[in-house]
């Protein structure tokens, strides 16, 4: 029997809206419950129902199960826009927490750890905290997973309540799944936090072992991989260990299997028994191969493991390498993995076998994996010495088949082999020679082109071959230029006739002359020194013996490999990279939990660690506390996944016609970050006021670290002491994932003007077409403020100074800074508009006069005062508008510090 | 960090949204426009289902007109991911009775919302055994509209048996006959070479039980495999009775059998799920009795004439039979004429898939047909001749027949009632993929 709720996406008159409105009211259940259903389905298709917020939630308070979480639904996604009305909901929430009903009791629990509204987070805590004790255990599994929810939207809050001890009371409740669920959050909670919270003791981990038995599958899984950081005492207890998980080999569940492979193998290094190892290698291979009867998904992730596992421990699949052939159907991504491990696998024992399944890949359809087939037994031939031979022979067999693709690429697998094995196998060179004309691709062009110059001296017509590609010089790619400069020297020096001189001057010509390729030209260059001073040294050099390659077929640095092995089965495994390099979540300590942390008596606790994070360390008393924050900053900085040196040159290209002004400044490199990805859903946005040839700007520079292309941005800032609003719109091209813009954006002054005292708080909106308004905070420094024509006669100066009353003076000490030199701080301080006037020396102290004016004509004048070299700088500040002094002593500060 | 899902979404080939449900904060609400714009829009459709795209990485399954797109921006385990995929699939066809499609979404989204609620929290994917899950999730779908709404009704010990430790079964089951039905299909692989040798060849094997038994019994399964049987000999101390033994390369079970047992006992213990379910899958690759030999040769004669002969042999017992034997045979693309005599069945060239289709309904054993064609190709001048023959296919049951030789010796059922049970056994072997180079 089937549903037929596809009746409630059909959209029928034009005012779906109040319509909805109105059913939503109805007196009738039923009527309510369809017109829900149609609110979710409007939902789900994307439109926009926000709009019947308090009509859906008036529907909350039922009898109706169903109802009620389709309500619960609608609440999950919108309370986030209407955190307003969220609360509404709030009551019946705390009132269902206490249902007698267990499966409600958990629902509202779940439900409301999925909603992120403060105010609901605030009546959580309550609920959650009966949850945790509740009688029945679905609803304590359920509250178990919620500390973990609490804990990313509010952490302090998990620890202030005594949520985490809660939760790891649960690791002995008598029920499964409540264990389980208690250590995947548990787990969770310890990845985000730095402070020990989730530690497994050699009690915990036999308790949790005993659980495993019992748990469902996904139960087991949150166990093995929460047990697999558990570093064993000794080579016993790893044996211990290994016992009771090795039956979990035999799951159905490939997540079960991968898991235990990942703890067993994390184990096994402590094991030093030969025959235990060998023991459990046997035992490991095979469930690994029977992943790879699953899904073609799944023996693509299995594959991947094995991959790293091949590397680690060959032993374990070293007599399985026939499971790794490939089926005629096999997904193409399934194909090249399994190619992967039979290269890694290939034997003197097996390599017969090996090639007759390369050759037959090579013949087949898709042009990529035939490629790879034809790689595979070029490495085959440079990691076993004593198959060369054979593998040389099957890559001649197919090149007489004159496949375009094959050919190529046998010739590039040749060029190394020739390396690997010099003056072995010229003889073959005859038949490569034959293909010359077919060969299309730089790659292949150039490979045949070193071989040709590599060997010239046995090669009878070797110039004729190189004259072929001569004629094409200027039109061929970089690459093969290169080579050709290359081959022609090498022919020239072993055979210095006639010919090959002729051509080596034509080259050399090209080379230099005629090309704008500087790599190209510089080399050239360096052979025609060389030959015309020293053609014997250049023979050394030239002709040099070349060091033999080996065969490094993607392996592995050990120290990645074991990262790898440790997050088997994770994404990790998956792209063979560490987590850090793709995951861009920052962890979330906030400066709460970091104080709670310095007073439970660690005294390596970063206390200033807030502050120094967010600016880089300043004074040398910071400098202990970033170093005890080391294991954060790999994760700060993995922050922005884009370089920004390439980013803002891209940036720079796609706004350069945007942009009226020159704007080499605008990729100025050290904007500061407004918007950090993180809180940006990849986004992020750097941003600073900037004076430039007397106008004010806004600099900024956005990054887009999402996946999304982003389109549409537009920019608001809200009212402000000056008044600075955007003269035009913003103008940012769309972003393509990974890429960058900078833009600046001309301003103007006193347009939206805010009441009040004066401050500096800029108040920024920034909104694209994919993403929710992004709000952020800025700081006005005044001194983007300060007019050319600020410099002020002598006399001017002195008259304005006395007709302004004393209490229009304002003084600050800057105890910390100081000034090496008068001069460069002139010159710093000319260079933002503010002029000297006159100087003193008042005993040993430096007295400085300047002179500065904002727009509106609102001059300062100012009187610096300081010893050379010794911190302490005074400056007093005389203005008409006293109580812009604030914000004018910021802006000395940062100008004197720049 | 076991955590399977950021976000799953639903998607029609069109790249529609049918369903989605986001479990956590950390990615976008509009993912799928990434995944539209640089998978689905792109030739990498199908060339990775495991995709990173900026800071969020995309695993993807494709299943009958559905994409399933899992979101995540942490490391998180993406087997776990994919087996939760499917088995939320298995879960869904449960539900709706079978199909899993586009219309099967759109016709019942109220109830997919409702499990995608239940079986995954904040990304864990918690109990997705749908025989325990309908105890409380119940809608049109499963039960008549028109009873009493069902689902208002607290069921008494509905969250004890999600959470317990047998979380697959339910108590208090009666039925008036008890009765087992166990199933032993085997799939044969085979790769053999044009020569005739054999590359590479696997069976797959799977027990599917159906058991309609009243209250908690204690199954307890005995093969003829070699491993039980000499644990059993040993345990009883008296040598192991002649007849075949089987080695099992590797076996997995269902969760309900305890690991811990067969790991020391080497016993198949368990207490079943009710109905249907898969108790145990098993992997052979020594002495597999081929059911059918393939022998093909190929001629080319000049450049548009071909002439294929291909003799099929079925090497199981005289008295046995196949079912649907399906040969393939690929032509090239160039195909203009054929023309055919077979010995046995019906024979046909598909243009759409390039293939001479050779089909015979009833094949006995101890016998081998043959089929001799001619092709006639049109003449290409330009174009090379591809190099790439694909293999010869064939598909094929055989019931009452097991490549592995495997036999049930026992299946024992024990309930505190003591009642007596039936029990049925059937065996059935298929091709899996079953290809021979030619």
């Amino acid at each position: 029997m089937s549903g037929h709720d596809s009746k409630y996406f059909s959209t029928t008159k034009k005012g779906e809206i109040p319509e909805l409105k109105e059913e939503l009211n109805s007196q009738y259940k039923d009527k309510r419950k369809d017109a829900v259903k149609k609110v979710i389905a409007a939902m789900t298709v994307g439109k926009d129902v926000s709009s019947l917020f308090t009509d859906v939630v008036n529907c909350m308070q039922t009898e109706n199960l169903e109802l009620k979480k389709l309500v619960y639904l609608y609440l999950i996604n919108y309370a986030k826009s209407q955190p307003d009305l969220a609360i509404l909901a709030v009551n019946t929430f705390v009132k269902d927490s206490q249902d007698p009903n267990p499966l409600i009791r958990a629902l509202a629990v779940r439900t409301m750890g999925c909603i992120r509204v403060d105010k609901i987070t605030e009546y959580l805590c309550d609920p959650l905290q009966r949850c945790l004790k509740d009688d029945d255990p679905y609803v304590r599994k359920t509250a178990a997973i919620c500390v973990a929810k609490l804990y990313d939207i509010n952490a302090e809050l998990v620890e202030d309540r005594g949520f985490l001890d809660s939760l790891k009371d649960l690791i002995s409740d008598n029920n499964p799944m409540v264990v389980a669920n208690a250590v995947a959050a548990l787990a969770e909670i310890q990845e985000n936090s730095t402070r020990p919270i989730f530690e497994i003791t050699s009690n915990t981990l036999s308790k949790l072992l005993t659980a495993l038995n019992e748990c469902t599958e996904w139960g087991q899984v949150f166990i093995l991989d929460a047990l697999s950081r558990y570093k064993a005492e000794d080579a016993r207890e790893a044996e211990n260990i290994v016992e009771r998980v090795t039956p979990r080999l035999q799951h159905a569940n490939c997540a079960v299997v991968l898991s235990a492979v990942k703890m067993i193998l994390q184990q096994m290094e402590l094991i030093t028994s030969t025959d235990v190892v060998r023991n459990l290698c046997k035992k490991m291979a095979p469930p690994l191969v029977t992943l790879l009867s699953a899904e073609p998904e799944i023996q693509y992730v299995a594959l991947r493991n094995i991959n790293l596992i091949v590397q680690k421990r060959p032993t374990i699949l070293a007599h399985e390498i026939k499971v790794f052939f490939c089926k005629y159907n096999d997904p193409i991504y399934v194909k090249m993995e399994k190619l992967e491990i039979m290269i890694k696998l290939a034997s003197d024992r097996n390599i017969d076998q090996v090639l007759l399944e390369f050759k037959e890949y090579a013949t087949e359809v898709d042009v990529d994996f035939v490629r790879k087939a034809v790689r595979a037994i070029g490495r085959c031939a440079i990691k076993l010495e004593r198959a060369a031979e054979r593998c040389i022979s099957v890559l001649l067999e197919l090149i007489k088949i004159k496949v375009n693709y094959v050919v190529q690429e046998a010739i590039i697998v040749i060029k190394d082999i020739f390396r690997r094995y010099p003056n072995t196998y010229e003889s073959i060179i005859a038949t490569l020679c034959e293909s010359l004309d077919t060969l299309d691709e730089p790659e292949a062009k150039a490979s045949m082109i070193w071989i040709i110059g590599e060997y010239a001296e046995r090669i009878d017509n070797a110039d004729e071959l190189l004259e072929g590609f001569l004629e094409s010089f200027p039109e061929e790619p970089a690459q093969v230029q290169l080579q050709l400069l290359t081959a022609a020297v090498k022919l020239f020096l072993k055979k210095p006739t006639e010919g090959p001189q002729q051509m080596i001057q034509a080259v050399l010509n090209n080379a230099t002359v005629e090309t704008d390729n500087p790599d190209l030209r510089d080399r050239a260059y360096i052979y025609w020194r060389l030959l015309s001073t020293d053609p014997e040294a250049a023979k050394d050099v030239v002709l040099a013996e070349k060091p033999v390659i080996s065969d490094d077929s993607n392996q592995l640095d050990p120290t990645l490999l074991d990262e790898l092995l440790a997050n088997i089965a994770t994404l990790s495994s998956v792209y063979h990279k560490p987590p850090e390099a793709f995951v861009t979540r920052l962890k979330t300590t906030s400066l709460k939990t970091e104080d709670d942390y310095s007073e439970a008596g660690y005294s390596e606790s970063p206390a200033h660690a807030a502050e120094s994070s967010a600016s880089p360390p300043s004074s040398s008393s910071n400098v202990p506390d970033a170093a005890s924050r080391q294991p954060d900053q790999p994760l700060a900085t993995a922050a922005s996944p884009v370089p920004d040196l390439i980013g803002d040159l891209i940036g720079l290209d796609n706004s350069n016609s945007l942009v009226p002004v020159d704007q080499p400044a605008a990729a100025s490199p050290s904007l500061p970050v407004l918007l950090p990805a993180s809180t940006g859903q990849g986004l992020q946005i750097s941003a600073q006021l900037v004076r430039r040839d007397g106008q004010i700007f806004y600099s900024l520079l956005f990054e887009n670290g999402s996946p999304l292309l982003l389109d549409g941005f537009m920019i608001q800032f809200n009212k402000n002491t000056f008044g600075l609003a955007a003269v035009g719109p913003l103008q940012v091209p769309p972003l393509q994932p990974g890429t960058s813009a900078a833009t600046l954006l001309p301003m103007i002054l006193f347009k939206n003007v805010a009441p009040g005292p004066p401050n500096s708080l800029l108040q920024v909106a920034v909104k694209n077409n994919q993403q929710p308004v992004w709000y952020f905070n800025d700081k006005i420094s005044l001194h983007v403020f300060f007019t050319e024509d600020g410099r002020m006669e002598r006399a001017t100066f002195l008259e304005t100074w006395k007709s302004l009353p004393d209490s229009n003076e304002v003084l600050k000490d800057y105890p910390g800074l100081v000034i090496n030199s008068v001069e460069s701080t002139l010159d710093k301080l000319a260079a933002s508009n503010m002029f000297f006037i006159a100087k003193r020396k008042n005993a040993n102290q430096e007295v400085l006069y300047l002179s500065a004016k904002i727009p509106q004509g609102i001059p300062f004048l100012t009187e610096l005062t300081a010893a050379l070299g010794i911190p302490s700088v005074k400056c007093a500040v005389k203005t008409p508008s006293p109580e812009l002094a604030p914000l004018f002593f910021e802006a000395m500060e940062s100008l004197l510090k720049s | 960090m076991p955590v399977a899902a950021s976000a799953v979404y639903f998607l029609n080939l069109r790249g529609d949204v049918l369903i989605n449900r986001l479990y956590r904060d950390d990615v976008g609400g509009n993912m799928v426009d990434a995944f539209r714009m640089h998978i689905m829009q792109t030739k990498d459709l199908g060339t990775c289902p495991v995709r990173q795209i900026g800071g969020c990485s995309f695993i993807y399954m494709r299943i009958s007109n559905v994409y399933i797109v899992i979101v995540v921006s942490s490391n998180a385990n993406v087997a776990c991911a994919f087996k939760f995929v499917v088995e939320a699939v298995n879960l869904f066809k449960s539900y709706f009775g079978g199909a899993f499609d586009e219309d099967a979404i759109r016709n019942n989204f109220v109830l997919i919302y409702e499990l995608l609620d239940e079986i995954m929290d904040f990304g864990y994917p918690q109990n997705l055994s749908p025989e325990i899950l309908k105890l409380y999730i119940t809608q049109e779908g499963v039960r008549s509209p028109f009873s009493s709404k069902p689902a208002d009704k607290p069921v008494p010990n509905a969250t004890l048996q999600v959470t317990g430790a047998v979380g697959w079964r339910r108590e208090g089951l009666s039925y008036k006959k008890n009765e087992v039905f166990l199933d032993i299909v085997e799939s044969v692989n085979l790769l053999m070479s044009s020569k005739g040798s054999v590359l590479h060849c696997d069976v797959t094997g799977k027990v599917l039980m159906k058991c309609f038994l009243s209250g908690m019994p204690d199954l307890k399964l005995g093969l003829n495999d070699k491993i039980g049987l000499e644990k059993e000999s040993q345990l009883k101390s008296r040598p192991a009775k002649s007849g075949k033994t089987i080695e099992l390369d590797d076996v997995t079970f269902h969760q309900c059998v305890n690991l811990t047992r067969f790991n020391s006992e080497k016993t198949v213990s368990f207490v079943p799920p009710d109905g249907e379910f898969e108790l145990m899958k098993y992997r052979i690759t020594e002495s597999v009795n081929l059911p059918f030999r393939v022998l093909p040769t190929i001629k080319e004669l000049g450049r548009t004439r071909m002439e294929v002969n291909v003799k099929v042999k079925s090497v199981f017992g005289a008295k046995m039979f196949a079912l649907g034997v399906v040969i393939k045979i690929p032509v090239p693309k160039q195909t203009a004429k054929t023309s055919f005599q077979v010995t046995s069945g019906r024979a046909k060239y598909n243009p759409a898939i390039d293939c001479l289709v050779w089909k015979i309904r009833k094949f006995p054993g101890q016998t081998e047909p043959t089929l001799s064609a001619e092709v006639e190709l049109i003449s290409t001048m330009g174009e090379k001749k591809s190099s790439t023959r694909p293999p010869i296919q064939m598909e094929f049951q055989v019931p009452m027949f097991t490549a592995s030789g495997l036999r049930v010796r026992f299946l024992k059922v024990w309930e505190k009632s003591g009642y007596n049970t039936v029990e049925w056994v059937r065996y059935i072997t298929k091709a899996g993929s079953y290809e021979i180079r030619s």
